[in-house]
This record gives structure tokens, sequence and C-alpha cells, in this order.
């Protein structure tokens, strides 16, 4: 008697994205299977300038908060903008993946994603220029990531070069 | 899965009479689609949709019709929202099929008794008033309408059964009575009239010990704060009083009441209510949450009053839009502001105050409190031009009211406004609250503004916070969240630890190991003792204050560095803290250093425990402490309590759990055995795997008993502090003559309340213990109130 209609058992916000790390070590299937169990949330979009403390206060609104790392330039080993989140239950995290992806940390809207897991060494940006890959090549100008990307400031005069 | 045949394939010639028809479960998934669809947005009326889907159905009766059974009884369970939509359809099913109306009647009384003996009880309502709305649509004759209403109401007649029993069997058939009463008092106003003045009876002889704890505010001025019954019997005699006229409840059987009228009527099966279970779980009692009425809504339609029926109906649908799509913030959103009937009423108005009522609904909301910040924002998204109005109106009363707000809901609303604040670049007009600062910091107003302060700050930083108020808002601008090193420089070297702070310290950054630093606090002297003894291994609070606020200040820079830290000496850290009394002076010493930061001190308390350096009874102790007594009324220290208290709960879980796995996996193996026969080798095996868990099992007893005495052991502790310090205020007010109603005692009182509802399901294991100890009848009857407001709860 019990049924479950799918049409009303829609939970969009908690369904895994398109985006698979390349760099993941182990088959789709395993990464697929992974994604499905996993406690642990990819949080993008930061100004370079968002704490660990001001992830911890805002993520905590969906449960306890096991640990945050926060993303660093691979040169630099400044924050580039992203961290990871991972939380002590999966329902806790899907509740931020409901209610806090998309909403605003230091004036900027976040994006949460599933993320297979932390490892040692993916907290570090994959760009060229040792932030993340999406900083190497966007053309707008954002002050909370560093400015310009890293392409456009290649090309950009820099102030006060040109004296006549 | 393809259905195709093989012949298919191959036999191309013969592929035109394979001609592919929908296949089964497409067909279901489509029926599905099109029931659960019905009644959205179309650019066909609804009653040409409803007779559409009909006749679809009809012809699909003779192959899908269990399907079609199981699809309408789960959304008359799940979408009340559509409760008219649905019943009209089933109506017209009838109508064309009579064996179809009967066969669904019987399915939903099975499903009935089904949702009733899984304590689903708010589901059990739903069908209720979907079987009750029937009779307006001719699938179900009235008389046996009111015969369930009067089976219903008889439990009211039953001895020693919890009030929250008989409570939900009035509830219903009130409920139902917007919908269905005008056709029942046409057809049986003797019976109903009786039923009502049964329920009028009972009504008045309830007891409302627990309307207090559950209200929102203690004033009953402007709304007042309404417990759920007496709230809705007031509506329902209104309602009576208009004779049954209900203009409100969308009905889309009266378009087709020529065909409907024509339909032959079922009667419902004589319905016994299932006898009380000791383990039923019947729903809380409730108190109505209003903030608003008509003179809120400057223009535009008016807001049905408090006792009206139309009310109610609005109030009840926005709650289950809420139930169904709270998942989905977009969907609840939209479905929200597309209420049907909205042109006719302040709809968002309406929508803030369920949304607040939820979101301060005491012991708590239905749903996770962040859940009703994000909506709030997507309603603001979708309605930019009148929704933040509203939202600020209502955010402006609800400060005006704070003096009488139950502490807990203010909890709720400083997180929800500094939450939204920071979406919004934390634009407020703060000077419409400058009335804040003419009072003592402690009163509400003033208190609740430095709370929020101190949240945005959590969320954003230290000088924004700064630049976000006006000048005169400095006093209750939050501290600079930095450390306070005692030994930082040259000019505490007077005192008695800071020699040894500067060794300690170039050994933590010489990566010295525990042993060798441990041998290094051997040197600290002992202020409690002449003699230090040989181990140097009793307490000693110098050797825990250099240790502690020399590492922590190391590790000060986030708190990545300070959990690392307390990882990396957690021996030491163990060892210092091995006393009741090393504990509690651990985290004194966190408290003084971390004092600005409060967010820093809950996060490193709440590693501490779960590394097992504290225990969380020592937390609570810690909290009670007369060193903490001017902290005592800010959030912190009651977000760190709960927060321990949690963590017992869930370890206690976490090992019930495990033994109950344990006895499983043993049973499990004893089958295997019995069934296994007489393999003499699988025989020894299976013996030493039974032998093996039969010891684990003993080990998991013994640790669920400890942890059960640990747990019980932290409420004794909170319970009895707080008696103790409420005792005090109140014979010091009683000697002095003076008003014991300080902000301090509104604060105190509040909280203990709180323990008990926040933990309501824990804590009902240990009543007894609690009764016989604490809670005796020599207690102050203000706080042994507290403890029979409670009990009165029936949790």
């Amino acid at each position: 008697m019990s049924v479950k209609l799918n049409a009303l058992n829609s939970d969009s916000y908690i369904d895994v994205s398109q985006y698979r790390d390349q760099h993941f070590k182990g088959n789709r299937y395993e990464q697929e299977k992974l994604l499905k169990q996993s406690n642990t949330l990819y949080v993008g979009n930061l100004s370079f300038y968002t704490t660990e403390e001001q992830v911890h206060e805002l993520f905590s609104k969906s449960g306890d908060v096991k640990r945050i790392i926060i993303g660093l330039d691979k040169i630099k080993k400044t924050a580039c903008g992203f961290c990871f989140v991972e939380y002590y239950t999966r329902a806790d995290a899907e509740h931020a993946m409901r209610f806090i992806n998309g909403t605003r940390l230091d004036d900027r809207i976040i994006r949460t994603d599933w993320d297979a897991g932390f490892k040692e060494g993916r907290q570090f940006g994959r760009g060229k220029s040792g932030g993340q890959v999406r900083d190497e090549y966007r053309q707008d100008y954002d002050p909370a990531r560093g400015g310009y990307g890293k392409l456009a400031q290649q090309h950009r005069p820099t102030e006060g070069r040109n004296s006549f | 899965m393809s259905r195709r045949r093989h012949s298919d394939e191959n036999d191309g010639g013969q592929a035109h009479k394979r001609r592919r028809t929908s296949e089964p479960i497409e067909i279901e998934d489509r029926l599905e689609s099109l029931i659960c669809r019905v009644g959205e947005k179309s650019t066909s009326s609804l009653e040409s949709n409803l007779e559409g889907l009909a006749g679809v159905l009809e012809a699909d009766l003779p192959n899908y019709k269990s399907k079609i059974l199981r699809i309408l009884c789960t959304v008359a369970r799940l979408l009340p929202e559509k409760l008219t939509v649905y019943t009209t359809l089933v109506g017209l099913l009838n109508a064309r099929n009579y064996n179809f109306g009967g066969e669904f009647v019987e399915a939903m009384i099975r499903q009935l008794k089904e949702t009733l003996k899984n304590n689903l009880y708010s589901e059990a309502v739903y069908l209720v008033r979907f079987l009750s709305d029937l009779v307006n649509c001719h699938v179900i004759a009235a008389p046996s309408m009111v015969a369930m209403f009067e089976n219903f109401v008889s439990v009211t007649q039953e001895e020693d059964v919890p009030q929250v029993r008989s409570d939900w069997f009035v509830y219903v058939v009130l409920s139902c009575l917007p919908w269905v009463g005008k056709e029942l008092y046409e057809k049986k106003d003797v019976e109903m009239d009786r039923l009502l003045s049964q329920i009028e009876g009972y009504l008045k002889r309830r007891v409302k010990t627990h309307v207090p704890m559950l209200q929102v505010w203690t004033a009953d001025k402007p709304h007042p704060q309404e417990e759920y019954l007496d709230c809705l019997w007031a509506q329902i005699q209104k309602l009576k009083k208009d004779r049954w006229q209900e203009r409100h409840i969308l009905r889309p059987y009266i378009a087709f009441d020529s065909v409907l009228c024509e339909a032959l009527q079922h009667n419902l099966p004589p319905f016994t209510p299932p006898g009380h279970m000791p383990d039923a779980q019947y729903p809380m009692p409730r108190v109505i949450f209003r903030m608003f009425d008509y003179t809120d809504a400057p223009e535009g339609p008016v807001m049905p009053g408090s006792h009206s029926v139309e009310r109610f109906v609005i109030e009840e649908n926005l709650h289950c839009i809420i139930k169904t799509h709270w998942k989905e913030r977009k969907t609840c959103a939209a479905q929200l502001l597309s209420y049907p009937g909205k042109n006719k009423i302040p709809l968002n108005y309406h929508i803030v105050e369920v949304i607040f009522g939820e979101l301060f609904q005491l012991p708590s909301p239905p749903h996770i409190d962040v859940m009703y910040t994000t909506l709030l924002i997507e309603l603001c998204k979708l309605q930019p031009g009148s929704l933040p109005q509203v939202l600020a109106q209502a955010t402006e009363m609800l400060y005006m009211r704070l003096d009488t707000m139950n502490t807990t809901c203010i909890d709720r609303l400083i997180n929800w406004f500094s939450h939204h604040l920071s979406n919004f670049q934390f634009r407020w007009s703060w000077d419409d609250w400058a009335d804040c600062l003419t009072v003592d910091l402690e009163k509400p107003k003033p208190k609740f503004v430095k709370e929020v302060l101190e949240k945005c700050m959590r969320l954003s930083y230290h000088q924004r916070i700064v630049d976000i108020v006006p000048p005169t808002f400095s006093a209750l601008i939050p501290a600079e969240p930095i450390f306070t090193y005692k030994y930082a420089d040259e000019s505490a070297s007077s005192l008695p630890g800071y020699p040894m702070s500067i060794t300690v310290s170039n050994a933590i950054k010489n990566r010295a190991s525990n042993e060798e630093i441990l041998t290094v606090l051997k040197e600290v002297p002992n202020p409690n003792q002449e003699d230090d003894d040989d181990e140097g291994e009793s307490f000693n609070p110098l050797k825990i204050d250099v240790f502690l606020q020399t590492l922590l200040n190391l590790a000060a820079k986030s708190f990545s560095h300070s959990f690392s830290a307390l990882g990396k000496f957690h021996e030491i850290l163990k060892t210092l803290a091995n006393s009741d009394e090393g504990k509690l002076h651990l985290l004194k010493v966190l408290y003084e250093v971390w004092r600005n930061h409060p967010q820093m001190i809950a996060v490193l308390v709440d590693k501490l425990i779960r590394t097992q350096v504290v225990d969380c009874a020592a937390v609570a102790n810690w909290l009670f402490s007369q060193d903490m007594a001017h902290e005592f009324t800010r959030l912190f220290i009651w977000e760190i309590l709960h927060s321990t208290i949690r963590k017992m709960n869930k370890h206690v879980q976490k090992i019930q759990k495990e033994l109950e796995e344990a006895k499983d996996k043993l049973e499990k193996q004893q089958h295997k055995r019995r069934d296994s026969g007489d393999d003499e080798d699988m025989d020894k095996n299976s013996e030493d795997e039974e032998g093996q868990l039969e010891e684990q099992i003993e080990r998991l007893q013994e640790k669920v008993e400890s942890a059960q005495s640990e747990q019980k052991n932290l409420f004794l502790v909170i319970f009895q502090r707080f008696i103790m310090l409420l005792t005090e205020h109140l014979v010091r007010c009683e000697t002095g003559s003076v008003d014991i109603s300080t902000p301090w005692y509104k604060n105190c009182i509040e909280r203990l309340q709180q323990i008990f509802l926040m933990h309501h399901a824990t804590i009902q294991q240990y009543m007894g213990t609690l009764e016989n100890l604490l809670f005796t009848a020599e207690l102050d009857h203000h706080i042994l109130a507290v403890y029979q407001q409670f009990c009165a709860l029936q949790l």
C-alpha cells in the first residue's frame, strides 16, 4: 500500500552534478559510489579572504562539521577560493546541499558539490599559476579573487608602468 | 530493459507487426505523473483537466486498477493541500464506476488503519479529511461519516489514556468540519449537535498545564497564544454560527454537481479506533502562532480573523505545502506564492506568519532551522517588490515584542536574522532600534542586538560590523576575537609561570616529543601543595595554565592550527586533565585565553570532548561554575551546553546500535548453525564465532550501561545546578522582598525549560530518578512548575 511516487519524492538539490574530478584515482564506477555515499562537500566561488571560521559558522547550520580544509594556491600556499567541508553524517551534508548551496558567504554566492573525499594534495589549486583553473582564464575583474584572471593579467598593462 | 521480443530484431520483414505499444512501466509512470500534476498551472481549466483525467483513468481501470488505487491513496495521504482536487477526481470516477469507488474507500480505510498503527498521525488526519470531503462528492454517505466521527469522539470517554490520545481524535473530527460541516449538518443535525456538545464537554475538562511551555510570548497582547484545540473549537463555533457557510476552500466538485449527484454513495464500514498501545506516539500539543491581524496588511485584501475558519484552512494548506516541498526551496516558494485564492487574502503576510510559526515552534521546528532562512530568501527573490517589506515589518514587530518572547525563540530569531542579513550585505536600519541603547544591556532588546551583531561578525569579520552600525551602537559591538596570552611579553615576567612558558614554547617550536615536554613540565611548581610529590602528577593548576596557554598561543592562527595542536599533544592534555579538577581547570584556562572568541571556545570544547580529554559532565560543571556566572546569559554558553548534551546522546545511540547489530549477528549465526545440519567442523567454527559474539555483546552491554549512566549523570548535574542557582535567586529575592522577575531570572528559568524541550526524548528515560531525587514537592513552586509543565506534555 505504501507507494513511493517519484513525482513527489523530488530532492534535486542533493543530486550529484556533472563534474567529475579528473585526477580521481580509481574508475568511474568507484567514483560514483563514493560521491553517492560522501559526507564531504566541495565549496567553490569563495573569496580569497574567506576564513575557515566563516566557513565553519555557515556550514554548521546544517549539522556538526568534522573538518574544513581550505584550498590553497599550490605555489603561494595562500587561500585560493575553494574549500572542502566534511560532516560527520551524510544527512547533514545533504542539508547543506539543499539550504547552503547557492546562498551567500562573504557577500558571494557560493556553490557546493559532492566530493569523493579529501586526499592529501587535493587542497591545492590545479591552475598553471598555482590557483584554481577557473582563475587562469576568466576575463572579469574580481577583487576578491586576485583581480583579473591570470591570462588576462599578462595582457593588461600594470599601473604606472607607462611614465613619460 | 527492453521487452522487445527476439524475433523483432531478426525478422525485419515482420517488424511492422510488432507495433511498439508503450511498455507497462511507462504507462504507470505516466499515470503517476498525470495524477500528481493535475491541478497545477495549466492552459485549460481545472474542471476540464479533471474531466479529461477521469476519462483517461476510467479507460485504464481494466488494466491498471490497483496501480491507480495506490496512486490515489498516496496522493490523499501526501498532498493534503490538493485535497479537493483529488476528492473531485475520485467523485467523477465513482460516478462512472461504482465498484471502483467502493474499492477506493476500502483501500483508504486499510491505509488509515496502517497509518494509525505506525504512529503517522498527521497523515491519518489527511486521510480522514479526504474521506469526509468524499461526502461532498457523493462518494460516501453522510450518515456513515457521522458514525465514524461518533466513534472517534467516544475515545474521550476512555479512562487511563494519555490526554494526547483523546486530543487527537477530537482534533481530527473538528478539523474536517470546515470541509464537510455543512453537508453533515444538513443530513444529520441532531447527531452533529450531540457530537459537538460531547466535544465541548471534553474540551472543558481537559488539562492545560502544558500551554505556558509552548507559548512563544508570555504576553497575551496583541495576540493571545492559544492552545491549538481551543483555537480550532472557537473557529468551528464561529463557522456554526455562520451556518457553516465557508467560502475559502476551493471546491471543484461544485462544477460537477449534476454528474456527481447521480452517483451512488458508499457507506463507510464501521470503524473502531484502535486501542491505546503503550508505545503509541501521539502528536504533541501545540500553540497557534499569530503575529498579524487585519490591521497589519495596509492595503489590499483583509486578513481573515483569528477565529475564522478561513484562517485555519489557509494556515493548514500553507503548512502542508511546506511539508511537501521543504527539500526543494524554489518549488516550495513557488507553490506557496501560487496558493489558489491568493487574490482574496494578504498571502505574503500569511506565508511569513506560517514560516515564523514553524521556526518558533516549541519544542522544535518541524524542519531544520536553516531551511526557513533559505526559503524566505527564495520568497524574497520571487516577490522582490512586496515580500521583503513584509519581512522587514515582521522583524520590526518581533523586535518590539522581545521583552516577553521565550528565550529559545529569541535564540532562533538571532540565528535567523543574522544569517538573513549576511545574504543582504547586512543592510538594516539599525537607528530604528536606538531605543535599545537607553536600557540596561542585559534587557532583551540590547541583548538581542548584541547577539545578532556577534553572529554577524562570525559570518564576516570585526571591522565589517563596526562599519555597518551607527557609532551610537558601539557598546553592542562584539569584542575583536583575538587571543589573550597571559605570558605575552616581559610585562608578565613576574608571573610564576612566565619562565616556564618560554621554555615550553621553545620546546614545542623545536618539535620536542611529548615525553620531553612532560619532563619540562615536571619543573612547574604546584601552588596547591607545599611539597611536590615525586611524580608531580597530582592536580597542578599552574602546569595546566602554562602548557595550555602556551600551546594555544602558538596555534591561535586558525581553527585548523588549534585542532592540530590539540591532536599532537593529546597525551599531554589527557595527563594534565586526569582528574575532575584538572578537567575543570583546563576549561577555565581555555576560556581565559579565548574569552573574546566564543566561536573558538565552542569548537575547542567540542574537540576536547570528542578526543576524551574532558567529559561532558566536566563541561556542564564548568559552564555552571562561578567563574562563568558573568557569561551565563550569553548565547554561546547554551550552544556549548546543548551541543555537549547532543554529543552525549549520539554516543549512547551509537553504542546501542552496535549492540543491536551484534545481537542481530548472533541471531543470524545461531540460525545458520541450526539450519546447517551436522557438519562437525562447521559446528565448531560456528560455536567459536558465537562465543566471540556473545563476549562482544557482553562487552557492548557493559558499554551501553556505562554510557547511559554517564548520560543520566550529565542530566542530573545540569538539573541540580539549575535548581541551586534558581533557588538561591528566589530565596534572595524573597528575603530582600524584591521582585524575582529580573532579566537573569527569566533567562535562567527559560533555559531550564529549554533543556527539557530540546532533549525530551532522552530525559523521558530518567523521569523516575529526576522526580525522586530532584523535582520533589519541597522544591520552590516556580521551579517545580517547569517540571510539571514538561510532564503535562506527555511526550
